[in-house]
């Protein structure tokens, strides 16, 4: 038993993270805003050339061969960042997929992804939305259970925008044919159902970063500025809000870093604890974020701090990747699935154990 | 990051279960805060101690099976899955236990250490007043030397299992005339001496479950004081360091009321609020959650780190999830929830909901420990 990161993994984490700190700062977000564009290119170049795009691909397919836990640190940078570009969802949902198919035409198109020279995106049954499908170079539809890969010319999209600034929602179509397919049903559904527990878990660590990044700027602006002669954060009523959404943060995280761990696993456990991450991360983000808001006060409801961006982020991805309703159903069949067994434990002894025991 | 366990912790789980399965009472016994379910209860601490299971996180020098934090989790995941008996013998286990192993004299722990493991000497908390709760420093209990004695005058409150325990560690003021955390000591006070008058306090549930203490020229020998004349506010933070962090809430008692929970649901869905399932599902993920952090708090722990402010947010969570977790039970049960004693062989739902809403108060009142996560662990400033 150790829940412990490895020095490496924290130091993937950290590299990412400085860069962030340096290229996705409130003033950038702001001025991408302005722009009206949802992606910055020399920040995605930047991204890319960290070569983590290939982080959940095996090495004989051109990654690292590395795991869940070893990104997991690095979405949750991502969300403290509210990072605009899709490194999560390439490095740690599409890519991915695109590795696991046996098809020439995924294979090219996996090595230009990880060569940061096109953006695949997935238009994944969970999800009435593409996010970012304007800016894809080729898109990964799902039609009578097949898996399809056509390139961004092939298609047309009705583009929706969202409360997020840095996303835009696209419902796609396509002439699909025998020759678009690179999955067979019977290989697209499990590959399809691993991808949604990745981005789950993904979507969870965001979460967390931008809870603590919530917390993070009401803390600062509450020990700064000063009302009745002394700062604000002196005050119990202000202290209180803060350490609840704390508390959330602190019941998150763990739960956040299992699921990663566990996402192997593939059972129904592994899959619930996908679920509590995501509901507990989503959670924290919106509860933080709110109070976030009230601290800062009036400032709070405006464009003039940067917590607007992390409660709209946190609020797109609260309904992606499967919405409450999904998760909370998945969590549900698990509690009550065989409560006179050893199910209420967080972990699993050996099987072997249990059948002596018996 | 490992998740599973080894085969020599599965072995153990393994041990446990047998052992438990074999020796845990058939019927469940009366609260221990009754005389006589205080007495079948510390029968139960002399079989735990007879199997070796009494004082399981213990060093094996003091009687205790030396388990690390991964081994004791299992060691309570496996306890409450029994349905074993509460601890009547917690303050000793968990509170004056490590407290003693940490400050006390070699003699002190070859006096009391062995009698609190084997269950024979059972211990209460005697540091509240009726002045001094959430701001303990502010004890008013004057012990003054004489000879070789203490002679204690004061009044303790909120003391729990003191109606019928044998002794209590005391927090009094050493030296005449001090302020706030300065001159307090901590003493071992045999409460059935000369002096000491202990009155019941009923509990909300009704039960004696803590008293107050009335010293009146209570005499107490100077060798039972733990830790150096004026060192008691130091002795007690470590001791409420060891209460607000890992060892008073093992997360398997909740996990176990989850798990029952999702029965009760199971057992009443037909004519429920499928709303409610939704409560359920909370209630295992809290309870799973809590266990998680306590798992990773284990690990950090047994790496080396340390538990600071970040108990504080333990002692939030695992209060405030109890009383979620039993209100939920409350609305499935609806009708039958006033019942003041369960149906046959049903869990006794209601007594936990009203212990549950003690949570937020002893401890450390939530309150504090809000003002506690906000000054320490996210560095706003005293007010």
């Amino acid at each position: 038993m150790d829940f412990a990161f490895a020095e490496e993994q924290r130091a993937i984490a950290e590299v990412v993270s400085s860069l962030l700190t340096d290229q996705c700062t409130g003033a950038d977000l702001r001025r991408l805003m302005d722009s009206g564009q949802t992606h910055d290119a020399a920040r995605w170049n930047a991204l890319m050339e960290l070569g983590l795009s290939g982080i959940l691909v095996p090495e004989d397919k051109g990654g690292l061969g590395l795991s869940e836990t070893d990104f997991v640190l690095v979405a949750r940078a991502c969300g403290h960042a509210a990072l605009p570009e899709p490194l999560v969802e390439q490095a740690g949902v599409v890519i991915p997929l695109l590795a696991a198919l046996d098809h020439p035409r995924a294979e090219e198109w996996l090595q230009k992804a990880l060569a940061g020279e096109a953006v695949i995106a997935l238009a994944h049954p969970v999800n009435p939305f593409v996010c970012g499908a304007e800016n894809a170079d080729a898109l990964l539809l799902v039609q009578d259970g097949q898996l399809h890969l056509v390139a961004r010319n092939q298609v047309q999209m009705d583009t929706h925008a969202s409360i997020d600034p840095f996303r835009r929602l696209s419902t796609v179509t396509a002439t699909l044919t025998a020759e678009t397919v690179v999955a067979e049903a019977s290989v697209c559904a499990p590959l399809l159902a691993q991808t949604l527990e990745r981005a789950t878990v993904f979507a969870a660590a965001q979460c967390l970063g931008l809870a603590e990044r919530s917390v993070e700027l009401a803390v600062a602006y509450a020990n700064e500025r000063t009302q009745f002669g002394k700062p604000i954060g002196t005050y119990q009523a202000v202290k209180h809000l803060l350490a609840t959404a704390q508390v959330k943060i602190e019941f998150a995280r763990p739960v956040i870093y299992a699921a990663a761990a566990e996402i192997g696993a593939n059972n129904a456990l592994s899959r619930a604890r996908a679920s509590h991450a995501k509901l507990a991360a989503v959670e924290a983000a919106s509860l933080a974020a709110r109070t976030s808001i009230q601290v800062h006060g009036a400032m709070g409801y405006s464009w003039e701090v940067d917590v607007h961006f992390l409660l709209k982020r946190g609020l797109a991805l609260g309904g992606s990747w499967g919405d409450e309703t999904f998760h909370r159903a998945r969590v549900l069949a698990c509690a009550l699935s065989s409560p006179a067994a050893d199910s209420g434990f967080a972990f699993t002894a050996s099987k072997d154990t249990l059948a002596h025991a018996a | 990051m490992q998740l599973s366990f080894t085969p020599e912790q599965d072995a153990f789980r393994l041990e446990v279960r047998q052992w438990l399965q074999n020796h845990v009472p058939q019927t469940r016994l009366p609260s221990f805060d009754t005389e006589a379910g205080f007495a079948l209860h510390r029968e139960w601490e002399r079989t735990l101690a007879k199997g070796n299971f009494g004082m399981v996180t213990w060093p094996k020098d003091y009687g205790g099976r030396g388990l690390n934090l991964i081994e004791w989790l299992i060691f309570e995941e496996e306890y409450y899955r029994a349905g074993a008996p509460g601890r009547v013998n917690q303050n000793g286990i968990f509170l004056l236990g490590p407290t003693l192993m940490e400050f006390g004299t070699d003699a002190q722990k070859a006096r009391f250490l062995p009698a609190m493991a084997s269950g024979d000497e059972i211990w209460a908390q005697a540091w509240s007043e009726p002045q001094a709760g959430s701001d303990l420093a502010a004890v008013a209990t004057t012990a003054v030397r004489d000879g070789d004695h203490y002679v204690l005058n004061g009044h303790k409150i909120w003391s729990s299992r003191a109606v019928f325990a044998d002794w209590a560690f005391v927090l009094v003021r050493t030296e005449a005339g001090s302020q706030r955390h300065k001159g307090l000591s901590l003493v071992l006070m045999d409460l059935k001496i000369e002096g000491v008058t202990v009155n019941p306090i009923p509990q909300i549930d009704g039960e004696a479950g803590f008293a107050e203490i009335f010293l009146e020229n209570a005499r107490v020998p100077v060798a039972n004081r733990l830790g150096d004349e004026g060192q008691g506010w130091h002795v007690c933070m470590a001791t409420a360091g060891f209460e607000r962090g890992l060892m008073l809430r093992s997360p398997a008692r909740y996990q176990e009321a989850a798990r029952k929970l999702s029965a009760l649901y199971l057992e009443h869905q037909d004519r429920l609020d499928p709303a409610i399932g939704r409560d359920v599902a909370q209630a295992w993920m809290n309870a799973q959650a809590y266990a998680l952090s306590i798992y990773s708090t284990a690990c950090r722990l047994q790496a080396g780190g340390s538990i600071g402010a970040e108990a504080s947010c333990n002692k939030i969570f695992w209060s405030e999830m109890d009383i979620a977790l039993h209100q939920t039970a409350l609305a499935i049960l609806g009708p039958y929830a006033e019942l003041a004693e369960p149906m046959a062989n049903n869990h006794d739902w209601l007594g936990g909901y009203l212990f549950s809403l003690a949570g937020p108060i002893y401890a450390g009142s939530n309150e504090i420990q809000r003002n506690i996560i906000a000054e320490r662990v996210l560095g706003m400033p005293r007010g």
